[in-house]
């Protein structure tokens, strides 16, 4: 965007809606909303907090955990539904099932079977993940080029070395594609999570702030919260573009 | 005037580098190929020539080894063919290189999977990248060359095996007319040094004509060898020379009056 010929940096509007919030926080309008200065003050005040950090903590260890899962588990199904006919046929269905079903309905179930802890989460994590890295991994080594794979089987490559040589880098954008997708579901599913048991990490935080009405912390909270997730979604968009030079000339 | 020398196609040669013999090749209930027997001279260029749905891809990939034959058998150097082998190396008519990797990676792709260590591939893969005219390119990634470059990327790919016979499946119909008199001129001189066996698959008559030492026309419904054309005159003439001489203008005149009646 450009304003009086100087070029704004990307993101700057965010600056006028900050300035709105600060104004309807210093009017005193509504406990609900307090001046976002505040909140940055409250913010850096909660960073170094033993409860915070430890939020932080068991939160990042439930994402990353429930993400690797996703990960591992859903880009090889994925691969090999692409590949194999009859696996494709058998589980294809409950991926779609699972892609599109509310999810957060299941974590009361979840809690029942895995307990209250941080195994619930991880694995709501996962299965809030893995659906769609399994379609796209799927996607990406259906739609790869017939006569690549009769070229690697022309010059003799071994089955492992036309999977990795050929098979996984012709569908890796649509796998980093997936594993976006997922990531950001991901963070969903982890704060879906906690917030329903309520006694992990930012979930335990969510329910003691919102309780206690102390807007300023829940603000803080769910700012870092969104922050992270965009940073992260930033990265693996990042990534995705250092294989779009041959994702469009497949 | 010169008349073209035809001899039936079960003429048999003492010395033929690919011997097919009797092969069908059945697609549920469309039979592509039936009871097809060809000998490919060693170290000359054959074409299979014919209408589209006359089966010559099927069996340019039959000698791959990258389709069974439902029946017959497919020799190369006496050996029977079971499935794809260093002594064949294909080139796609869509290239079919590696986008995410360098023109050099992509020609040394065949030795790579032969777990030829990687000074030495790309040692030979720079011989060849020179000797297809690509010198300088060797770290250009595919989507930054023209079509006419990338299938030689394919081609020098080929070579770089040193595989004893070539298969080109219509390897110069995706590229513009102009680059694709330039290839056939570059694919007379490489027959003439790498004593190679080619086999060429095309649907362009002078293209064939042009290019081959034997030229197999296949027809459709049911497919066979109709008959086999060996140019005699003008294969020692300069490149310049070929297109006006009175045996290449009759064989492109007699291949078109057999094949006219099968195209739609």
């Amino acid at each position: 965007m450009h304003v009086l010929g100087y070029k704004l940096p990307a993101l700057s509007s965010l600056i006028l809606w900050a300035l709105l919030w600060e104004v309807i926080g210093q009017l005193e309008l509504t406990f609900f909303v307090p001046p976002i200065s505040e909140v940055f003050v409250t913010l850096f005040a909660l960073l170094p907090t033993p409860a915070f950090l430890n939020a932080l903590g068991v939160t990042a260890y439930t994402f990353v955990a429930g993400v690797f899962f996703a990960i591992v588990i859903g880009i090889p199904v994925g691969i090999l539904m692409g590949k194999n006919r009859v696996l494709d046929e058998l589980l294809l269905p409950w991926v779609n099932i699972f892609i599109s079903a509310p999810l957060t309905a299941l974590v009361p179930v979840l809690m029942v079977l895995f307990g209250f802890g941080a195994r619930t989460v991880i694995i709501t994590t996962t299965l809030f993940a893995i659906w769609i890295i399994i379609l796209n991994a799927r996607a990406g080594v259906r739609q790869i080029n017939r006569s690549l794979i009769e070229m690697a089987r022309s010059f003799g490559a071994s089955p492992m070395d036309a999977f990795v040589k050929v098979y996984f880098w012709a569908a890796l954008p649509e796998i980093l594609g997936g594993v976006r997708i997922g990531v950001i579901r991901a963070v969903k599913g982890v704060i879906i999570g906690q917030l329903l048991i309520s006694i992990v990490g930012f979930g335990a935080l969510f329910e003691l702030y919102a309780s206690k009405f102390l807007m300023a912390e829940f603000w803080a909270i769910l700012i870092v919260l969104f922050g992270l997730a965009f940073a992260l979604s930033e990265f693996l968009a990042y990534l995705e573009r250092k294989v779009s030079y041959y994702a469009a000339a497949r | 005037m010169a008349t073209p020398q035809i001899k039936p196609d079960t003429r048999s040669t003492t010395d033929s580098a690919v011997s097919v013999r009797n092969v069908s090749k059945v697609y549920g209930d469309v039979q592509a190929l039936k009871d097809l027997s060809l000998e490919f001279p060693r170290g000359e260029l054959t074409s299979l020539l014919g209408p589209s749905g006359c089966g010559k891809t099927t069996l340019l990939k039959i000698i791959a080894g990258l389709l069974p034959a439902t029946s017959g058998e497919i020799e190369v150097n006496g050996a029977t063919v079971t499935g794809p082998g260093p002594d064949r190396s294909f080139v796609f008519q869509d290239f079919a290189l590696l986008p995410w990797a360098s023109v050099i990676r992509n020609v040394a792709f065949g030795l790579e999977l032969r777990g030829v260590a990687k000074s030495e591939r790309e040692a030979i893969a720079e011989k060849y990248i020179r000797e297809v005219g690509l010198a300088g390119f060797e770290q250009k990634f595919p989507h930054q060359l023209s079509g006419g470059m990338r299938q030689r990327v394919g081609l020098a790919r080929a070579l770089s095996v040193n595989a004893e016979v070539l298969l080109l499946d219509e390897p110069f119909s995706a590229v513009d007319e102009q680059t694709r008199r330039k290839f056939q001129e570059d694919l007379l001189e490489l027959v003439k040094n790498e004593k190679k066996t080619f086999i060429f698959v095309t649907h362009s008559i002078e293209e064939a004509v042009y290019v081959s030492d034997q030229i197999a026309i296949l027809l459709p419904r049911p497919s066979r060898v109709s008959e086999i054309i060996r140019p005699s005159s003008f294969r020692d003439k300069s490149v310049d020379n070929i297109r006006r001489d009175p045996e290449y203008l009759d064989i492109v005149d007699r291949i078109w009056a057999s094949l006219r009646s099968y195209v739609e």
